[in-house]
């Protein structure tokens, strides 16, 4: 394990000048993942925040060769890249798509479980940003109860977030991970390992959206430390079905010492309209979820 | 030497792709093109064809592999039907805006709602906008010559291709097939060169954002703006015309068989009567101009076999001495009339062709419609003509409309 940032690849695949928003949490994690996988990759995405921050024609801050797909399409976009590199014979190209929630948990889900199930020989990387950002935060199914979005301005998010990782898990892939920008090494080390590994990878990566979630740009690291102080965001990998805490909530885990959720919530615009009784449901909800993955640890 | 086969034309489409030596499959089964993705399993699996074949979850996917594996340089090929057409329509558009010679066979069949698994060309017609190019069959040696054709086309001109031939009446029904063998299609048809490849020994953003208006580059150099790479489709589908009928002037030297290249002509040197159609309707038609023949009437046939491009100067020169047209197709653009016969229209306007012109539907959802059918129909136009009607409403073939 890298015992910090400078011992990590120092190659960067993204030049300065993107077109991310500033405080972006993608930006972060994408970095450190290109530099884990390094030169000999390729990345297809549909139309996201990471196509904004590929830049427009004719002009990419970015070093790795992608092909932009519709939306709906990704995991088969990734599928089609596999399938022709190995009828050509070109096998030690690891192929990622990356997508967003929305591109995830909602109009994407079909074609990344029918590459899941077919054991497609590819990395796919969520990042979840927890809303529809792109075209302005809208409501996503990753978005969690009591958000303000801009198709629920008023009564806010009335449902919790899906459990994707859970859908994911149900795919029985041989590695399956989440990670967090705010914990680069963990983050970096997770890439490189499933680099190393064959078939459908899946990562799924929590990326705090200072406009969309309403905090300022200079807290994003802040904000994802927050998420995973409190267990809204729980670190960990699942190798051939086997689950391991790892990096901070590893420690959370052995000691039982997680915040309330309140102290992530409450710095962000976004939860501005939440009620009392909404805030309970979510520290149940996060609660719930983190013994589940306690008893899978056990296990 | 010719190998003379009895097959459907599922299996003539098949094996022209095993022909063709296709290097990536993706299917999703539905009827009546299922046959098709299930022969070219068995090639895979046993090894016959050298391919990856991906068992996709559905038709969406099943273009988008397609896209992306010849983006990374394989040859691609895939094939459906109806509302497994309409569900990858979105990656139509994809396929022609990436200028992918991909190739797809397209079983014609009647869209839902509500449900049916049997023959019109509802389904192609209603992609007629996306950028593609589309030959429609007459029969089942045109299936396997077309698709091999196909590739030429598609890798000259860097359009993909739909192959169109009419669900159960060709995709189910056996017919006898001269099979062309593999080193003169391997000689015809030169190995694919992609004009870009996706690539880590090249990296490049394919398919990104673009501005409205053209802008430079890191070097200076002014690069397209989206209505510039839009034009440079419509450009190539135009040119496109060209390459279709030189493709099928080298495959009838080298194989011996002509169909025609924008379109196909039958007894129209000295017709009166031109009956008009796409596909098997146009075949059938052949039938029904031999009867008129027979009552005395001079009748001829014209098959379009490329509906984009618009074979417009061909049309032209041959509907030149037609004194009454009658056009039968088995799709329809819903509030106004047949697009072929709208088609037809437009590419006469401000030309001496002035025949009147009767357009039929006909056969939709497998709605039988028999030679002497169609005889009967164009004869009952001839006396409309006759008459004086210049351009009577369009008619229902077979169909209750009152």
């Amino acid at each position: 394990m890298p015992e910090n940032l400078f011992k990590l690849n120092a190659k960067e695949y993204i030049l300065p000048g993107t077109r991310a928003c500033q405080g972006c949490g993608l930006s972060l994690g994408y970095r450190y993942a290109l530099k884990a996988l390094r030169e000999n990759t390729i990345v297809t995405l549909p139309a996201c925040c990471l196509c904004v921050l590929h830049g427009i024609y004719p002009s990419t801050p970015v070093m790795i060769p992608c092909l932009n797909n519709s939306f709906a399409s990704t995991a088969a976009s990734a599928a089609g890249i596999v399938a022709g590199l190995q009828a050509l014979n070109k096998t030690d190209t690891t192929v990622m798509a990356v997508a967003g929630d929305g591109g995830t948990f909602d109009m994407g889900i079909q074609a990344l479980s029918g590459a899941a199930e077919r054991g497609t020989d590819f990395i796919y990387l969520c990042y979840d940003n927890e809303g529809y950002m792109n075209t302005g935060t809208q409501r996503s199914s990753a978005t969690p109860m009591g958000a303000v979005t801009t198709t629920t301005p008023i009564l806010t998010k009335q449902q919790h977030k899906k459990d994707f990782i859970k859908i994911m898990d149900a795919h029985d892939l041989p590695y399956l991970a989440t990670v967090s920008p705010s914990y680069p090494i963990d983050l970096y080390e997770k890439f490189v390992k499933a680099k190393k590994i064959k078939g459908t990878r899946y990562i799924h990566m929590y990326v705090p959206c200072p406009p969309g979630w309403g905090f300022a740009t200079k807290d994003t690291i802040k904000t994802g430390k927050l998420a995973v102080e409190t267990g809204v965001v729980v670190l960990f990998e699942i190798e051939n079905g086997k689950f391991r805490f790892t990096g901070r909530s590893k420690t959370l885990a052995e000691r039982g010492n997680r915040l309330p959720v309140i102290n992530y919530l409450e710095k962000q615009g976004r939860f501005r309209k939440m009620n009392i009784e909404q805030l309970n449901q979510q520290q149940a909800w996060v609660d719930g979820k983190w013994q589940e993955y306690i008893r899978r640890a056990e296990a | 030497m010719s190998n003379v086969q009895i097959i459907t034309g599922n299996q003539a489409a098949a094996l022209a792709a095993k022909l063709c030596s296709v290097e990536v499959v993706a299917a999703y089964p539905i009827t009546p093109q299922s046959q098709l993705s299930e022969i070219l399993s068995s090639y895979v699996e046993s090894g016959e064809l050298k391919a990856e074949y991906v068992r996709v979850e559905g038709e969406h996917s099943a273009l988008t592999v397609c896209i992306s594996a010849s983006t990374v340089g394989a040859r691609v090929f895939t094939a459906t039907s109806a509302n497994g057409l309409l569900y990858m329509h979105e990656q139509l558009h994809w396929a022609a805006g990436s200028r992918l010679p991909i190739v797809m066979c397209c079983v014609n069949r009647g869209v839902g709602a509500p449900w049916t698994i049997f023959n019109d060309q509802q389904d192609s017609l209603a992609q007629r906008d996306t950028g593609w190019i589309q030959l429609y069959c007459r029969n089942n040696q045109e299936i396997i010559d077309t698709v091999i054709q196909a590739y030429r086309i598609a890798e000259s001109v860097y359009c993909p291709v739909m192959v169109c031939y009419d669900g159960f009446v060709l995709s189910h029904t056996m017919m006898p097939v001269d099979i062309p063998d593999a080193a003169g299609v391997r000689a015809f048809l030169p190995p694919y060169q992609p004009h870009t490849i996706l690539s880590p020994d090249d990296p490049r953003n394919l398919n990104p954002v673009l501005f409205p208006g053209q802008r430079r580059d890191s070097e200076g150099v002014l690069r397209d703006g989206y209505m510039d790479m839009r034009y440079k489709l419509q450009a190539a589908l135009e040119k496109a015309s060209e390459t279709i009928r030189a493709v099928n002037a080298a495959f009838a030297e080298a194989f011996g068989r002509d169909h025609g290249g924008m379109l196909w002509e039958y007894r129209t040197d000295d017709a009166d009567l031109i009956l008009a159609g796409m596909g098997s309707i146009a075949s059938e038609a052949t039938v029904a101009a031999d009867r008129l023949r027979e009552e005395g009437i001079k009748a001829g046939v014209v098959g379009i076999r490329s509906y984009r491009p618009f074979p417009k100067a061909d049309v032209r020169n041959a509907f030149r001495n037609a004194k009454g047209i009658a056009i039968f197709e088995k799709s329809i653009s819903y509030g106004y009339e047949g697009g072929l016969c709208s088609d037809l229209k437009a590419a006469f306007y401000g030309t001496a062709i002035k025949a009147p012109i009767h357009n039929y539907i006909a056969g939709l959802g497998g709605r039988d419609v028999k030679a002497r059918e169609l005889a009967a129909a164009a004869k009952n136009s001839l006396a409309g003509f006759e008459k004086g009607m210049v351009e009577p409403q369009t008619t229902w073939l077979n169909t209750t409309t009152g």
